[in-house]
């Protein structure tokens, strides 16, 4: 028999926002980081700086965003039940934000008991995390594109958690596992595994939806998932010994295939019936666009070696990746859905007898505006900054900045929705 | 057989394109042009919302037995909508751009999600479970939609 659920199975706003509200405070933390360490921490992606660093964006930023909006996503669109959402969120926020805490410090002193106790941090979180969403992903009977990039993004997360630990426990005592090269495997999972694949299930759903883009053609929805998955899976092989030119070409025939991605989601919003383009649009653009500028970069790096040698090459394409492609296109999510789920619960909550604040009076449209463009700044300031040392700190202080702001403009559409919601329960 | 709901799907579309135009208008400032598109937006809207609560939500309902679920969630989302578009209005009246905007942006998002529920599981439901009275019903619901929009011909 038919079933209904799938019309009314958002959970509580607190369950994705305590995420939402966190992830920007990591990317001020990472910010200040390299404004205090200076040009050291880009000068290679090795030092425990910019491990730290990383690890604060992507562990920090990226998978609070990312836990969080999947609580929300998963039953509204996929119609997938997730059980206890609220208790989910309620035991994997905050173990997460210590794992990250005790990783930084890990990385920054080279303690192994801190490698030890973050490893336990992020296998209980994202482990307990994973077997929750998975069971609603794999149990819901809807089919889409987007269900099967979920259900593949899920398995990078837990591959990605897998090396993590590994990788860790190698740290701290000291074994002959090849590191530098389960490095490459771990990073690819994560990024490309699960970020990457999260960002294309949710893209297929909310481009054509937010811009009113005709939808992504079918062979490409399900294609790119699948072709990402078989290039990950021969990767991972590589630490067992390739050679550097099959090394070259999985890397590149992956970031093509995330550049076919980008560069069709260009396509289709230039296709877009909206004619107004809103901060969304310029966030989403600026993400997909550092997307391909990370696979003609990752070209001309095999094209001219001696620049694909340089120890910043790497730092230059984890910028382009980490910050330039997903902090961009989560900040531009936080924008729409925030402000939206806002209004959603408010409705909710009072009836048909008055109007809650429109999603641009929760966060008026030139403060996004004006946002959008300091992170912008930031961006160019960072990437510069690779080659250029001597604007680390500045670009460190600027997207801080960037960050906090943010995270204040979160803030502030949370008190519009509580002071609103207060008044609706006074006048009950 | 003949798909009963597709000339609301159509429809969904047809009324993207009016909101996309009188969205545009407000933008530039042309707020006679708005109040022009802006009126044809509503209209559509309406008959869209009447063809539902009068002729598909009924025939469900009474196939199904399923009276206070998903079509009863669809009538409260409709008259929300009804609402945002009443904001629209106000403010296209003050000439506010930005409080057009902002109950534009909100109508968007709203309006899609409900299109993609209608589209994804509702109008599938009632496509089988109205199979047996599907010719006669697409007939009326066609006849219902307005006749400016392009899938009436």
């Amino acid at each position: 028999m038919h079933s209904n659920l799938s019309f009314e199975q958002a959970p509580p706003l607190s369950v994705p926002y305590r995420f939402f509200l966190t992830a920007p405070w990591f990317g001020v933390a990472a910010g200040l980081l390299l404004a205090f360490m200076g040009e050291d921490m880009l000068a290679s992606r090795w030092t425990p700086a910019a491990l730290a660093g990383t690890h604060l964006l992507v562990a920090g930023f990226m998978l609070q965003a990312m836990c969080g909006a999947l609580l929300q996503f998963v039953p509204v669109a996929t119609g997938g039940n997730i059980w206890q959402p609220g208790w989910v969120a309620a035991w994997v926020h905050p173990l997460l934000i210590i794992a990250v805490g005790l990783l930084v410090a890990a990385f920054l002193t080279q303690y192994p008991v801190l490698f030890m106790a973050a490893s336990l941090g992020f296998a209980v979180a994202l482990g307990f995390y994973a077997v929750v969403v998975g069971v609603a992903l794999w149990r819901t009977p809807a089919q889409s594109a987007t269900i099967v990039a979920l259900r593949i993004a899920l398995i990078g997360l837990v591959v990605t958690l897998g090396l993590g630990v590994t990788l860790s426990l190698g740290l701290a005592y000291q074994t002959d596992l090849p590191l530098l090269a389960l490095t490459d495997v771990h990073a690819a999972w994560g990024l490309g595994g699960w970020a990457l694949m999260l960002l294309a299930g949710v893209a297929y759903f909310v481009v054509p939806m937010f811009q009113l883009t005709p939808a992504y053609p079918g062979w490409l929805a399900r294609g790119v998932p699948l072709l990402l998955l078989a290039l990950l899976l021969v990767w991972s092989l590589l630490p067992f010994g390739y050679p550097d030119g099959v090394r070259q070409f999985v890397l590149l025939s992956g970031l093509g295939t995330a550049g076919l991605f980008a560069g069709m989601t260009l396509y289709l919003q230039g296709r877009r019936r909206r004619k107004v383009s809103d901060t969304n649009l310029l966030f989403f653009r600026t993400a997909m666009l550092s997307l391909v500028a990370l696979l003609f970069s990752a070209l001309l790096f095999v094209a001219l070696p001696d620049l694909g040698n340089d120890p910043r090459a790497p730092v230059w394409l984890g910028m382009l990746a980490v910050v330039g492609v997903f902090v961009t296109s989560i900040n531009g999510m936080l924008y729409k859905i925030v402000p939206f789920l806002n209004w959603l619960h408010l409705q909710r909550l009072c009836g048909l007898n008055s109007l809650p604040p429109t999603m641009n009076q929760m966060i008026p449209e030139r403060i996004m505006r004006r946002q959008f463009y300091l992170h912008l700044t930031a961006l160019a300031c960072l990437l510069v900054a690779v080659w250029l040392p001597i604007l680390a700190r500045p670009a460190g202080l600027i997207f801080a900045l960037a960050c906090a702001w943010l995270g204040v403009n979160l803030v502030s559409a949370l008190r519009v929705y509580l002071r609103f919601r207060n008044r609706i329960r006074a006048a009950a | 057989m003949i798909m009963l709901t597709e000339s609301l799907r159509h429809h969904h579309k047809y009324c993207d394109d009016l909101f996309v135009d009188a969205e545009a208008a407000a933008a530039e400032g042309n707020w006679p042009q708005c109040q022009v598109l802006l009126s044809r937006l509503g209209d559509a809207i309406e008959d869209h919302f009447r063809t539902e609560e009068s002729l598909l939500f009924p025939a469900f309902e009474a196939a199904t037995g399923m009276a206070g679920g998903p079509t009863q969630m669809m009538r409260i989302e409709h008259a929300r909508m009804r609402e945002l578009i009443g904001q629209m209005r106000s403010a296209q009246t003050a000439q506010s751009g930005d409080a057009f905007a902002g109950a534009a942006e909100t109508l968007l998002v709203f309006m899609q999600q409900h299109n993609l529920k209608e589209e994804n599981i509702l109008y599938p439901m009632c496509d089988s479970s109205l199979a047996a009275q599907a010719d006669g019903l697409a007939a009326q619901l066609h006849d219902s939609l307005e006749p400016g929009c392009p899938t009436k011909n």
